[in-house]
């Protein structure tokens, strides 16, 4: 019978590690996605200087923005597209409006594709590190500031930054009543 | 003296209670082994019923008979419901009755913990059935419920579904750690792990997949109840989570999942097809092995089921040759069940017949697989009608042909009763017409473009999908006449021997049919299996 506890206890302790193994799962996804840059994550402004003797290119730059479900702010880049040349740093300005009539808070979540470039884009100043709160019929004008990393990949020629804005007023309050 | 001893002990030797607290309290392997059964037969019949709505509404073109909100519930459920409820409980109830036969054991292991994992089944899917009746509908979103489909646009009822996956889930790892228990400290003297019946090595992999994957899913869906009611954003963008890791912890979960759905099917055909044969298996070792590789490998795959989400090319390279290695273990097994058959004296009795159905028709659905596993292709494939008929040819052919198979094989042994083999082979050229009738078009609209989970078509997939649904409702109307013999086979079958089939090998043949209500109280001594 001791045998059988034994297997037994053996069998449910499995069965906790699995479970624990499941929500191990998301940072370790976070962690993957972050080394290997896939899926167009991009991580904060930690660029500082590049290796001087890899030579400048130019890349052409796509600037695409969506509203997510419902959201119903108008979201847009000053131009859709710029040329730039890798390594030298360049600014562009977003649009923001609430189009609404009650305060609301938006959160602009980044992709870059391809994901294989998300790694080479890199952003020193950008709203999406953190939240917009708009008054109704309020609109604001915001820069993301970049540089294209020169060790770009020679076959990838363009890159695309998309933002996609979405409605957080709800979670953001519930998050304030709570603290 | 002795002799005196053992009457007195058959004076107190009782068997099951009267009523229905015999099944409410039971604790024997046999009573609880057949509830799960008849529960998945019932589960059969509900999700069947699903299958005949959706395929009553894709009979011709256009918006027919049900709304598209009510055809995503019946997609939904219909999957759902077959995976939980018909596939896995129905091997958990060949396990419960054949492993401790099988073994020599008197019973499971913890027999109590049986009863509980078998009781709060019923729960479970009284639960998921009742969100019929709730505001906003069933669950809508597909058996593979993706977030955010599942969290931000669900309906109401998503609570309920969360918390009747997380029953199912225990109830399937209860189970588990009941049969690796008994499988690891119950069996006869002398059965070393080689020389376990393939049925009881396959369950007893399946039951590691079991513990090491349920548990992931019921972490799926808590976080998914997390970012529903708690404010979390595991897969909520706004927030910082993605939905895409919902997929990867989703399939992490759901490709071993589709081998728990067949490994114990490979242990029942390799059983079925020796004794028809009268051959012992070809390559015992090796089928153990191919099973376990087989378990292996599903570990490492997963993502070949979201190749369109866009992985790099190593990712989608990693993953495509992976799956592809799994053909060569599930290769050897088939080869395996024919070298059994060849030059062996055949019978064709029912479970035969459907177990050779099962090596064709399984192989078919695995050659799709094989198709799908082609990442470049896949991305024409993906979420059409292909994907159904490869995911159908494996489970109802596959899966659901091989719990036929062991219903008809070891039915006179449960009952004591022979079935009717005439209106069984009726049954069998039926459901074997039927079933190709009704899967095998859908490879054609598939590649031609049909997508899956959508209630209307395209005018030049009407013909094929109008036989499609012929062939499905036939394929429900066979399934009645199963349940028709099975109960004529208990009400009044012809008296079965204890061998029931002649030359079939194991323990569960040396006691009689149907078996006393405790078997192998001392264990059985492997001697009596050599003659």
């Amino acid at each position: 019978m001791n045998s059988t506890k034994r297997s037994a206890s053996k069998l449910v302790l499995m069965t906790c590690g699995m479970f624990c193994f499941g929500f191990a799962l998301v940072p370790i996804y976070d962690v993957f996605c972050d080394i290997t840059g896939l899926n167009g994550k991009i991580s904060g402004p930690t660029f500082t200087s590049y290796d001087q003797a890899i030579e400048t290119r130019e890349v052409q730059i796509t600037f695409v923005t969506s509203n997510n479900n419902k959201m119903p702010w108008s979201f847009k880049s000053a131009s859709p597209q710029m040329r730039v040349k890798t390594g030298e740093d360049y600014l562009m300005n977003f649009t923001f409006k609430n189009t609404t009539d009650k305060p609301m808070i938006a959160q602009a979540i980044p992709s870059v594709s391809p994901g294989r470039g998300a790694r080479y884009f890199h952003k020193t100043e950008c709203f999406c590190f953190e939240q917009q709160f708009l008054e109704a019929g309020e609109s604001i004008t915001v820069p993301v500031k970049f540089i294209i990393d020169p060790e770009l990949p020679k076959n990838i020629a363009s890159l695309a930054l998309g933002y996609t804005l979405f409605d957080v007023t709800e979670e953001f309050t519930n998050l304030q009543a709570l603290n | 003296m002795s002799a005196v001893i053992e009457s007195n002990h058959d004076d107190h030797h009782h068997g099951p209670a009267k009523g229905f607290s015999r099944w409410l309290y039971t604790t024997n392997h046999k009573d609880i082994g057949s509830m799960y059964l008849w529960f998945s037969l019932i589960m059969l019949f509900i999700g069947g019923a699903m299958a005949m709505v959706i395929r009553a509404e894709l009979f011709e073109p256009g918006s027919q008979i049900v709304s598209p909100e009510f055809y995503n519930q019946m997609v939904t459920n219909h999957g759902l419901i077959m995976v939980f409820g018909v596939i896995m409980p129905a091997f958990v109830g060949f396990a419960n009755w054949m492993i401790p036969m099988q073994i020599g054991a008197p019973d499971m292991a913890l027999p109590r913990l049986n009863n509980l994992s078998f009781w709060i089944l019923p729960a479970a899917f009284g639960i998921l059935l009742s969100t019929f009746f709730m505001e906003g509908g069933a669950p809508n979103f597909g058996w593979t419920f993706y977030a955010p489909l599942s969290t931000e646009y669900a309906p109401p009822s998503v609570t309920f579904f969360i918390f009747s996956v997380h029953i199912m889930g225990a109830s399937s790892i209860m189970g588990s750690i009941n049969i690796i228990t008994t499988i690891l400290n119950m069996r006869a003297p002398g059965m070393t792990l080689m020389k376990m019946p393939l049925f009881v090595w396959s369950w007893f992999i399946t039951a590691y997949l079991l513990i090491a994957v349920m548990p992931v899913l019921a972490g799926a869906v808590t976080m998914m109840l997390m970012d529903i009611h708690f404010g979390t954003s595991f897969f909520k963008a706004a927030g910082g989570g993605d939905p895409v890791l919902f997929q990867h912890i989703f399939w992490f979960f759901g490709h071993p999942e589709v081998y728990i759905m067949i490994l114990p099917a490979f242990g029942i055909v390799s059983h079925i097809i020796e004794t028809f044969s009268r051959k012992p298996i070809f390559g015992y070792s090796s089928m153990v092995y191919a099973i376990a590789s087989i378990a292996l490998l599903s570990f490492v795959v997963w993502a070949h089921h979201m190749f369109t989400v866009g992985m790099p090319i190593a990712g989608e390279l990693f993953f495509m040759y992976s799956t592809m290695l799994i053909a060569i273990p599930t290769g050897v097994k088939v080869f395996n069940w024919l070298s059994t058959m060849f030059k062996g004296s055949l019978t064709f009795e029912t479970p035969m017949l459907f177990s050779i159905a099962f090596v064709a028709l399984f192989t078919i659905g695995g050659l799709s697989g094989i198709m799908l596993a082609i990442a470049p292709a896949d991305f024409q494939y993906h979420d059409t009608y292909f994907v159904v008929a490869h995911f159908h040819y494996v489970l109802v052919p596959g899966a659901l042909f091989s719990l036929l198979a062991g219903a008809y094989y070891w039915l006179p042994k449960w009952t004591g009763h022979m079935y009717d083999e005439t209106l069984g082979k009726t049954h069998f050229w039926m459901s074997f017409i039927s079933v190709n009738l009704t899967f095998f078009p859908m490879h054609f609209v598939g590649l031609a473009g049909m997508p899956r989970r959508i209630p209307d078509y395209s005018m030049q997939f009407a013909d094929w999908n109008m036989m499609v649904s012929v062939g499905a409702f036939l394929f429900g109307l066979s399934q009645l006449l199963f349940l028709f013999i099975v109960i004529k086979c208990v009400l009044n079958g012809k008296k079965a021997t204890a061998e029931v089939w002649e030359g079939a090998k194991g323990f569960e043949w040396t006691v009689d049919s149907p078996p006393p209500y405790h078997t192998f109280s001392s264990p059985p001594s492997m001697e009596t299996l050599k003659a």
